[in-house]
């Protein structure tokens, strides 16, 4: 991979985030209600209602208020809450980790569960085999998945007890235990999304006549499946499986809420019920800095897989 | 009447043959019934010989040579022999198998662009069978992948082993095929259409390569084409296929000198260069009337005879077999004798 594709790639995120900010800056001023009638109740005289404005520099022009944000940002300052009274970037900082890890846990899980199955189903195609693993996924995928966490928490959390019901855990292990259960209702949906293309890309490879080529030189069918079949049928859902990711970042705002998992996304919720407007903006800042970053490693990785995609 | 070179006429070579087909057979199933693409076929190779196995698409010429390494994959079925080094290759397990493949015996496609993968680069291409079969690896492995790509006449070689096939240009990707299968030394090459999907002037030169690689390497090779022209230029003995069956089997100065089944007749007739060889006037090409037969429903009798001007009922009646009907020279055909004199040079 040259190293210029790379720095093309990053450069390209500089207009998207600048875009990004105008955005969130338009869409919390749009939003009725403010942060200061929300805060002071509605029994504030107009001298405090005005003071509190001052102080939070509500009272500038848009535009000044605007550029104001943009420097703040760039010096990764995101404010301070108005409701918890301190630096939004300290609460990223001790929250994101959480999300980062549950993310992270539910996209494994997902792919180790999507790739064996995906690869049976195609070798078993049109049998009971891949009828079996097709329809179950089919299933799963029309279930909700905070319904399918819900069960999952009432089943293996509160009726059998093998697993916490919510929280996080202490150390790595800890983690991984206390939310394997959030995980495991994230990386089912997420198999189910990456299933069906997948076994369709497998279906795919496997009549190339690349694959053939690798039998006639009489190399093993674990190396044939992984190297030519896998790496191939990887290529599309790569991509998939990136978008599939940036959705679990932002779909941290349900998971973590009936999980009662301490991630930004319980976080966002919070702070949208109290109007904590700074808390709200950089948020969804670090949302869509997350979310075009995923994107950038799935380019990257997917360049990686596929030597022609630099070329386009 | 030319007489080409007096290459090996005789059937059975003196030394034991390479490799020896007996009554293969491979059905294909479809949604609109089973397709029998090759019935009963039996063939040798010498070692050291160039057998070219010609027909039209359709006649079941690839088919067979896929089944030689037992690639068709269920529900294709395969029945028959393929003997090689004392053993039947169709009833061998996958393990020993896996060592013939790529190891004693190699093939090379059609179309190198598909043949080929896209994601991986020419280099592992060639090392992954210098592991698998040589039990090359790292640094060793390198250097001899740069040596076959060098051999293959790649310039600058070691260069390019990291280029991707997609980064060659049709030719060049086929030496690189031609590299990967040569990768380690097999006794037998199976060619399939190797120079179809290649440009005039670039089809002469991978040919040329492939005859000067089989005669250092001291290999055997079976290439299937259905270019005539490229038989002449290349092979030792020809097998002419149609319908899935062998029609007629001699040396390549015999079969083009005098063709024994109307089937050949027709194809030699058919051809641009065929009656001109002391005037410079031009003929009007004959083309063999119909099409291949539906495998699927195959008429009773020679499965030439719809389209044979030849034919009479008794060739509608049963299916004449192979048999030999001059040294060397084996024809299906009840006519092989009634055959017009053909002027041919290629």
């Amino acid at each position: 991979m040259h190293s210029s594709y790379v720095i093309r790639r990053l450069l390209q995120i500089i207009p998207l985030f600048l875009a990004v900010m105008v955005l969130i800056f338009v869409l919390v001023h749009l939003i009725p209600g403010d942060p200061v009638s929300a805060q002071l109740g509605d029994r504030a005289t107009p001298d405090i209602v005005a003071r509190a404005n001052r102080e939070l520099g509500l009272d500038k022009p848009l535009p000044v208020q605007f550029a104001l944000f943009v420097n703040q940002t760039l010096h990764g300052n995101l404010g301070e809450s108005i409701n918890l009274k301190v630096p939004v970037m300290r609460l990223v900082a001790e929250r994101l980790p959480v999300t980062l890890f549950l993310t992270t846990y539910a996209a494994v899980l997902g792919v180790l569960m999507a790739v064996p199955l995906a690869v049976l189903a195609a070798v078993r195609r049109n049998t009971w085999v891949d009828g079996l693993i097709r329809g179950a996924f089919q299933f799963g995928l029309s279930l909700p998945v905070f319904y399918v966490a819900l069960q999952l928490l009432s089943l293996l959390g509160a009726r059998l007890g093998w697993f916490p019901i919510g929280g996080y855990g202490e150390g790595f292990g800890g983690h991984l235990y206390a939310l394997f259960l959030p995980a495991l209702a994230l990386g089912l949906n997420l198999a189910a999304i990456l299933l069906r293309t997948l076994r369709s890309s497998v279906i795919e490879v496997l009549s190339a006549e690349y694959v053939e080529f690798a039998r006639a030189k009489g190399l093993r069918t674990r190396v044939i499946m992984t190297r030519h079949v896998l790496r191939n049928a990887m290529i599309g859902t790569v991509t998939l499986l990136g978008l599939n990711i940036g959705a679990l970042i932002g779909g941290a705002v349900i998971t973590e809420t009936v999980f009662a998992i301490p991630g930004v996304g319980r976080l966002m919720v919070d702070a949208i019920f109290g109007r904590d407007y700074p808390v709200v903006q950089g948020l969804t800042l670090v949302f869509a800095m997350l979310v075009s970053l995923v994107f950038l490693a799935t380019d990257l990785l997917h360049a990686r897989l596929d030597p022609r995609a630099e070329v386009a | 009447m030319m007489v080409m070179g007096t290459t090996q006429t005789t059937m059975t070579s003196p030394s034991s043959p390479l490799l020896s087909v007996r009554d293969l057979n491979v059905r294909i199933p479809t949604p609109g019934g089973e397709l029998h693409a090759v019935r009963g076929v039996s063939f040798d190779v010498a070692p050291g010989e160039v057998l070219g196995l010609v027909g039209e698409s359709g006649s079941g010429k690839s088919v067979t040579l896929r089944a030689l390494l037992g690639l068709h994959r269920a529900p294709i079925k395969m029945s028959g022999e393929v003997h090689y080094g004392g053993a039947n290759l169709l009833s061998m397990p996958d393990r020993a198998l896996r060592s013939v493949r790529g190891g004693q015996i190699s093939m090379i496609f059609q179309e190198p662009m598909t043949a080929l993968n896209p994601v991986l680069s020419v280099g592992e291409q060639i090392t992954e069978n210098l592991r698998e079969h040589r039990n090359l690896k790292g640094k060793a492995a390198q250097d001899r992948a740069a040596e076959l790509l060098d051999l293959t006449g790649i310039p600058s070689p070691r260069a390019r082993l990291a280029d991707y096939p997609h980064q060659f240009s049709g030719g060049m990707r086929q030496r690189a095929m031609i590299a990967i299968a040569l990768a380690s030394e097999p006794k037998l090459l199976l060619a399939d259409e190797p120079t179809t999907a290649l440009d005039v002037t670039i089809q002469d030169q991978i040919l040329r390569l492939l005859l000067k690689l089989v005669g250092e390497l001291h290999m055997s090779v079976i290439l299937v084409t259905h270019d005539l022209g490229v038989v002449a230029q290349t092979c030792d003995r020809v097998a002419v296929m149609y319908g899935g069956r062998l029609m007629e089997t001699a040396g390549v100065g015999e079969l083009f000198a005098r063709p024994k089944h109307a089937y050949t007749h027709g194809l030699l007739g058919s051809l641009p260069g065929s009656g001109s060889h002391s005037s410079n006037h031009r003929r009007p090409l004959t083309p063999i009337p119909g099409g291949p037969p539906d495998l699927r429903a195959l008429p009773q009798g020679c499965t030439f005879a719809p389209r044979c001007t030849y034919a009479t009922g008794e060739c509608r009646f049963s299916e004449p077999p192979l048999v030999e009907v001059a040294p060397g020279h084996a024809s299906a055909c009840l006519h092989h004798d009634r055959l017009s004199v053909l002027e041919v040079s290629v």
